[in-house]
C-alpha cells in the first residue's frame, strides 16, 4: 500500500501507461501532466496543453501508446508520442456541452466519449480521410452521461448517466470490425441498439463496470446503492442498499467481487453471489492503524466540555488514507478477472496504490476476505 | 438637491416595463426538460387507518397479548408502514398516511423505540426515515422530540445511507429538511449536555 500526494487540489482524472511507470493526470485545470516513476518519487516529464477547459477524462491505450483526453471545452484530443513530445490531434465530437468521460475500446481502434449533450460519441479513425470521425448514440439517453465501460468484445458499451439509468449499447462500427458473436446481452447488435436498461429508480449513476467476461455489469448510484446485472434472456439485477455515503467509482477485481470507493474516502469490497443473486458488503479495505489511546486528565475533560460541549476525546480527523472523496479507481496489475493491485485518486490530490491478495478459489468466502484485509495492511 | 434625485429615480422605475417576466419559469418551456416516468399511483391508498387504529387502541389494555403490553404497537408499526402512498398524486392520501405514522410513533414508550426499529427490515428502515423527515417538515406540539428519538435509532440501523436515500428519492419531496435537521441535531446535543 502506497500513497503519494501529488497536489493540494483534486485530481480530476488519471490514466496509466502500459508498464505502469508513467501516470497522466489532470491537476484540476486545462492541462494534463505526465509523471514518471523514479526511485525517489515522481517526476513531471510532460505537460500537455491544448484544452481550453478542464480535462474531465483521460485514457491511455496500452498497446498503441496513445492518450485520449476530453474536456469541458467540448473537444477531445488523441495524443501520440513523436520522439519525446506528445502531439495532439483534434477530434470533432459534434457536441454542444462538456465532455465528461472517455474510454478506449479493448482493441484500441475506437473510443467512446460521454457528454452533457445527452449522447455518446463513438470515434474511430478513417484511413481515407486521415481524420477521426464520430457517430452518435442519442436515444434514449435523457441526461448527462457520466461514465462508460467497454465490453471485452469491443462492441458493447455500458453507460451510466444522470437520467438514473445504466444502459448497455451496441457501438458496432461495420467499417472497423466483423459482426460480433452473440452474448448473454443479445445477439443482434446494430449500432445504437439498447441491449440492457436498468430501472430508473434511484440516483445518478456515477460509475459502471463490466466484469472480465462481460457477462455482468455493475453500477454505483447516488442513492447509496450498488447493483449488478447478470446478462441473460431476462437480466437478473441484484442491488445492495448501503449504510454509507454514495460511491463514486467501482471496478470488478474478480468475476464475483468488486471494489468501490466514494465520499467515505476508503475503498470497500463487495461480493456477488450469483446463485442467491445478492451483493454483500465485504469490508473496508483501508484499516487505519490504531493510535495509542491515552487517558484524559480532569483538566482536559473540562476544557473539552468548555470548547466542544463534549467530554469525548475523539478528534474530528479522518483516519482513512485518502483525506477526501475518492473519485476514480483503476486496475493496475492483473486484470478484472484477477486483480492484484488497484489505484485510487481523489479530491485530496493524492494517489494510493492498494494490494489485493485473491485466493485461487473463484468464490470468495469469509476466511479469504479476512486474508484480503490483512494483506492490505501489510 | 437630494429630493430631486429621489423623484427622478421613482419616475424611472415606473417607466420601465413591468417585471412580471421575472416570475416566468423558463424551465417549463424547455423541450428537452427531463420528465420522470409516471408510475401508476392511482391505486395507492396508504396504510389502512382502521386497522392501525384498532391495533393502537389495543395497547395497553390487551390482557391476552403474548408480547407484553406493547405487543400490538409493534404490529401497528408494521401495518402503518405498509402500502406507502409514494406514487400517488393525491396530497390528502399522503397527509393522512403521515398523520397516521406520527400517531403510531408517538404512542411508543421511549425505551421500546430501539426494539421496534430493529424489527424492521432494510426497506422498512428506509421508509421509516422518509416518514420521519416528512414529519420534520410540519412540526406540531411534541412531534419533533418524538421524531428525533426515532431518528437516532433509525440512523443507527440504517446509517447515513438511509438519509441519502431520503434526499435522493424523487417521489417524496424533501427540500428544506436538511437545514432543519442540522438545527434540531444541535438542540439535542444541548439537551444531552444538560442531563448528563
Amino acid at each position: 500500500m502506497a500513497y503519494h500526494s501529488f497536489l493540494l487540489e483534486p485530481i480530476s482524472c488519471h490514466a496509466w501507461n502500459k508498464d505502469r511507470t508513467q501516470i497522466a493526470l489532470c491537476p484540476n485545470n486545462h492541462e494534463v501532466h505526465i509523471y514518471q516513476k523514479e526511485r525517489s518519487g515522481w517526476m513531471k516529464i510532460h505537460v500537455l496543453k491544448e484544452h481550453n477547459g478542464q480535462v474531465t477524462g483521460i485514457d491511455w491505450a496500452p498497446e498503441s501508446n496513445r492518450i485520449v483526453t476530453c474536456g469541458t471545452d467540448r473537444n477531445a484530443y488523441v495524443w501520440t508520442l513523436k520522439g519525446s513530445m506528445w502531439k495532439p490531434t483534434l477530434v470533432i465530437l459534434r457536441i454542444n456541452r462538456a465532455a465528461r468521460c472517455v474510454k478506449w475500446s479493448p482493441r484500441e481502434n475506437k473510443f467512446a466519449v460521454g457528454s452533457g449533450s445527452r449522447l455518446i460519441s463513438i470515434c474511430y479513425f478513417e484511413q481515407d480521410n486521415d481524420w477521426w470521425v464520430c457517430k452518435h448514440i442519442k436515444k434514449p439517453i435523457r441526461s448527462t452521461v457520466l461514465s462508460l465501460d467497454w465490453h471485452p468484445n469491443n462492441v458493447l458499451l455500458a453507460s451510466g448517466s444522470c437520467d438514473f439509468k445504466c444502459r448497455i449499447f451496441s457501438a458496432y462500427i461495420k467499417e472497423l470490425e466483423d459482426k460480433p458473436a452473440p452474448t448473454p446481452w443479445g445477439s443482434k447488435m446494430p449500432f445504437g441498439e439498447v441491449m440492457f436498461e436498468s430501472s430508473g429508480a434511484g440516483g445518478w449513476i456515477h460509475d459502471v463496470s463490466f466484469s472480465a467476461s462481460g457477462n455482468r455489469v455493475a453500477w454505483a448510484s447516488h442513492d447509496s446503492t450498488v447493483a449488478i446485472a447478470e446478462g441473460g434472456k431476462t437480466p437478473v439485477v441484484a442491488s445492495l442498499y448501503l449504510e454509507t455515503l454514495p460511491l463514486l467509482c467501482l471496478t470488478f477485481i474478480t468475476e464475483n467481487s468488486l471494489v468501490a470507493a466514494g465520499h467515505d474516502c476508503y475503498p470497500a469490497l463487495f461480493v456477488y453471489d450469483a446463485e442467491r443473486s445478492t451483493i454483500t458488503f465485504g469490508g473496508k479495505l483501508d484499516v487505519p492503524k490504531q493510535s495509542a489511546q491515552r487517558g484524559m486528565t480532569a483538566r482536559e475533560r473540562f476544557q473539552n466540555l468548555d470548547k466542544k460541549a463534549t467530554a469525548d476525546n475523539k478528534e474530528a480527523v479522518l483516519e482513512s488514507l485518502h483525506k477526501n472523496s475518492i473519485s476514480q479507481i483503476l486496475v493496475l496489475e492483473g486484470d478484472k478477472a484477477k486483480c492484484t493491485k488497484f489505484c485510487t485518486t481523489g479530491m485530496d490530490g493524492g494517489m494510493a496504490v492498494w494490494d489485493v491478495k485473491v485466493s485461487s478459489q473463484s468464490v470468495m468466502s469469509l476466511p479469504c476476505l479476512l486474508t484480503l484485509i490483512f494483506c492490505i495492511m501489510a | 438637491m437630494r429630493k430631486k434625485a429621489a423623484v427622478c429615480f421613482h419616475t424611472m422605475s415606473k417607466n420601465t416595463v413591468s417585471d412580471r417576466f421575472r416570475k416566468v419559469d423558463v424551465d417549463e418551456y424547455d423541450e428537452n426538460k427531463f420528465v420522470d416516468e409516471e408510475d401508476g399511483g392511482e391505486n395507492q391508498m396508504g396504510p389502512d387507518e382502521a386497522e392501525v387504529d384498532a391495533l393502537i387502541r389495543q395497547y395497553p389494555f390487551h390482557p391476552l397479548s403474548c408480547w407484553g403490553p406493547n405487543g400490538n404497537l409493534m404490529e401497528a408499526l408494521q401495518a402503518v408502514l405498509k402500502n406507502p402512498p409514494i406514487n400517488t398524486k393525491n396530497q390528502n392520501v399522503k397527509d393522512r398516511a403521515e398523520g397516521l405514522v406520527l400517531k403510531v410513533l408517538s404512542s411508543f414508550k421511549s425505551s421500546d423505540i430501539e426494539k421496534a426499529v430493529q424489527s424492521l427490515d432494510k426497506s422498512g428502515v428506509d421508509l421509516l426515515m422518509k416518514y420521519i423527515y416528512k414529519g420534520f417538515e410540519r412540526p406540531s406540539e411534541n412531534s419533533s422530540a418524538v421524531l428525533l428519538q426515532w431518528h437516532e435509532k433509525a440512523l443507527t440501523a440504517g446509517g447515513v445511507g438511509s438519509i441519502v436515500r431520503v434526499l435522493t428519492a424523487r417521489k417524496t419531496k424533501s427540500s428544506s429538511n436538511l437545514r432543519k435537521h442540522q438545527f434540531t441535531l444541535e438542540s439535542i446535543d444541548v439537551v444531552r449536555l444538560i442531563f448528563k
